[in-house]
């Protein structure tokens, strides 16, 4: 079943609801790495709890004039106009109070809820409220889903993707300096601004499949996710927006295997398990790239303390350092050097000489600035450079 | 490999005997500024006035208000009060003119960013919002590294660079700006001293390539070696004019209050001068 639902095999609307998923899936991660990089991921949660009194106003005022209180653009519009006024009660906050911004957000984002929760209560107890089943907005369901609202949610995620291509620029600049970036002329307001509209369209679009409460996941999750794949801003964007629409769309079809499967916390899952995934195995900033780095580090250190210690004719007594020295074959095993032992020593030492000259001579100022206390010699000089050196260590011996 | 910069677009210059004899507006040309942090006034009503071409620097006790006015000369913070005008016009007619090198620390590092990305900054202005990064620009971003001795760091990680090497990268992005006024704040703080050396010996070119350097300086003992103008501020404007007749022990006290003993200015003074 899973795997039908996986390949697209449940029906016309199951595949619908999964490509409209994936899309904003895509547009979430996508969108969610500017806002990392900008540090205000916090936002996202506010933006998104704020959503919820607009969408149950949204649904009354619909159902008063007659309509459909479930009209999805009614319902967005809804949901857009709360928290476009939550965002500003909480800009207000910071500008006018001495309140700084988790504590604004902490306020704003309980208040507007709370405000919502109550209002969907008074929904529930009207006649057209019954059956409305308007509390999937807080955890997303994709069962009932329409063909129209599966096209509204794609072509609103490919409009927010176009935005965020035209305004990636000025969003890192904004994220790595902002007032560099105010200096050259961008508008850092107007630049957050444009990217707190682009969040609060992920939410809003995001509302009926994976729900208000959840989305800040799929905003934020893809973008830390990314984050530890790559060192670079371009590729840590397009990873995100891998990583989010992959989630979504496992999220959407699996949740389409049962009605009562809430889509957003399956959404959420999936996204956690690449999470986890990405933490273990990263190359660069995973835990076990870590873990190996660590070690082979610890390796390098002893190896050379065992060498210096080796060349000022100490036997080796740790049993680590001697392990290491033992394996190479430069030590016995009462810790005393043996032939090959006692050249890497020296070598070792006159590598110590080396680097002491190179850091006295403020002329090789950044060659110096590398020095480690383990690195050779010829890691960061010519074989040119090194014999210059050796010249003038000939000359003052009393460097080393 | 090193491509000129563009030349300063300072067109006052003198250029040749047949030229009209025009008195160029001032680089910078601060009036009445006041600016505060709620109630506290940080800058207060100071008045400053940076010749073109000149080398200037800043000075004054920590909290004086010297990154501010700076801050407040690029716009950053709103001022309560004042006029700002930079070659005459305002902050946004001469925008082009301006590069500015913030403190290296008020950055995170850990942006997922190389070096040249970081250069590659300085000429988002030009670029504007639709335009591709072309060849051309790489190169002008190199040659500013280049510049500041770091082109073999271009596709270095930023998070991997040291104090120094960061400050380094701070003024290659302010480089390819391209601008004939240069603003840093405490460019010398924390760095090497290959770094101090490179950095000031690149400013010195800018200034004799006819741009205007100001820059907030707390090292009084290079001062009279790097500066040939001094502003010396503690909220209020207390001096300006030629190192030699502002950096005197009067004005030192009446700034940094009892902190600096005389003995202290005359060492000062006497290492200040000596220095190369």
């Amino acid at each position: 079943m899973i795997w039908q639902a996986l390949s697209l095999q449940l029906g016309y609307n199951a595949t619908l609801v999964a490509i409209g998923a994936t899309l904003l899936g895509i547009a979430a991660g996508v969108t969610g790495s500017f806002l990392f990089l900008r540090k205000r991921a916090l936002v996202s949660d506010a933006v998104s709890h704020a959503t919820l009194p607009g969408i149950g106003l949204a649904f009354i005022a619909m159902v008063a004039l007659g309509g459909d209180g479930r009209f999805l653009p009614g319902l967005m519009l809804g949901a857009a106009l709360s928290s476009g006024l939550g965002l500003l009660v909480i800009g207000w906050m910071i500008r006018r109070t001495r309140l700084s911004e988790d504590a604004a957000i902490g306020a704003v984002l309980s208040v507007f809820f709370g405000a919502g929760i109550v209002i969907l209560t008074v929904i529930q107890s009207m006649r057209a409220g019954r059956q409305a089943g308007l509390e999937s907005v807080l955890l997303g369901s994709t069962a009932g889903m329409l063909r129209s609202d599966a096209l509204v949610i794609a072509a609103g995620g490919a409009l927010v993707l176009l935005l965020v291509f035209l305004l990636r620029r000025p969003m890192l600049a904004v994220g790595f300096d902002p007032d560099f970036a105010a200096v050259t002329g961008t508008h850092v307001g107007r630049i957050d601004l444009a990217m707190m509209g682009l969040v609060m369209a992920v939410t809003v679009l995001g509302i009926t499949t994976v729900g208000l409460v959840l989305i800040v996941a799929l905003l934020i999750i893809p973008a830390v996710t990314a984050r530890l794949w790559t060192d670079s801003a371009a590729r840590m964007v397009l990873l995100a927006g891998l990583a989010g629409g992959l989630a979504a769309y496992a999220g959407a079809a699996v949740s389409a295997t049962a009605p009562a499967l809430p889509t957003g916390p399956i959404i959420v899952l999936a996204s956690f398990v690449l999470f986890v995934l990405s933490i273990a195995l990263a190359p660069a900033r995973g835990g076990v790239a870590l873990l190996l780095r660590q070690m082979r580090f610890r390796r390098r250190v002893h190896r050379r303390q065992g060498l210096l210690a080796l060349a000022a004719g100490q036997p080796i007594h740790e049993p680590f350092t001697l392990a290491l020295l033992q394996r190479e074959g430069m030590a016995r095993a009462d810790g005393v050097a043996t032939d090959l032992g006692r050249a890497a020593a020296a070598k070792a030492l006159l590598d110590e000489a080396r680097w002491a000259a190179l850091r006295a001579d403020p002329a090789h100022g950044l060659t110096a600035s590398r020095y480690d206390g383990l690195s050779p010699i010829e890691t960061v000089l010519t074989p040119d450079q090194i014999a210059t050196l050796d010249r003038d260590l000939a000359q003052n011996p009393q460097v080393s | 490999m090193v491509q000129p910069l563009v030349p300063p677009q300072n067109t006052t210059r003198p250029q040749g005997a047949t030229a009209p004899k025009v008195t160029p507006p001032p680089a910078l040309e601060v009036a009445g500024l006041t600016v505060a942090y709620g109630e506290k006034p940080v800058v207060f009503s100071v008045d400053m006035t940076v010749a073109q071409g000149t080398m200037t620097a800043i000075v004054g006790p920590n909290g004086a208000g010297k990154s501010t006015l700076l801050k407040a000369v690029l716009g950053l913070v709103k001022p309560l009060s004042g006029d700002v005008r930079l070659f005459g016009q305002t902050l946004n007619r001469a925008r082009d003119r301006v590069a500015y090198v913030p403190q290296r620390a008020s950055v995170d590092w850990d942006f997922p960013a190389r070096v040249i990305d970081v250069v590659l900054m300085g000429l988002h202005r030009e670029l504007g919002l639709l335009g591709r990064i072309r060849p051309a620009h790489l190169d002008r971003a190199r040659a500013c590294l280049a510049r500041v001795g770091m082109e073999d760091f271009a596709t270095r990680q930023i998070g991997q660079l040291s104090g120094g090497q960061q400050q380094r990268v701070f003024l290659a992005r302010a480089l390819a700006q391209a601008a004939d006024l240069y603003l840093l704040d405490e460019p010398f703080a924390g760095v090497d001293a290959a770094t101090e050396k490179a950095i000031i010996a690149v400013l010195k070119d800018l200034r004799a390539e006819g741009r205007t350097i100001v820059a907030v300086h707390h090292d009084l003992s290079t001062i009279r070696a790097y500066f040939e103008e001094m502003f010396l501020i503690n909220t209020r404007a207390i001096a300006a004019g030629p190192v030699a007749d502002v950096f005197t022990s009067a004005n030192l006290q009446r700034a940094y209050g009892g902190r600096l003993g005389e003995a202290q200015v005359a060492g000062m003074q006497a290492a200040g001068g000596a220095a190369p």
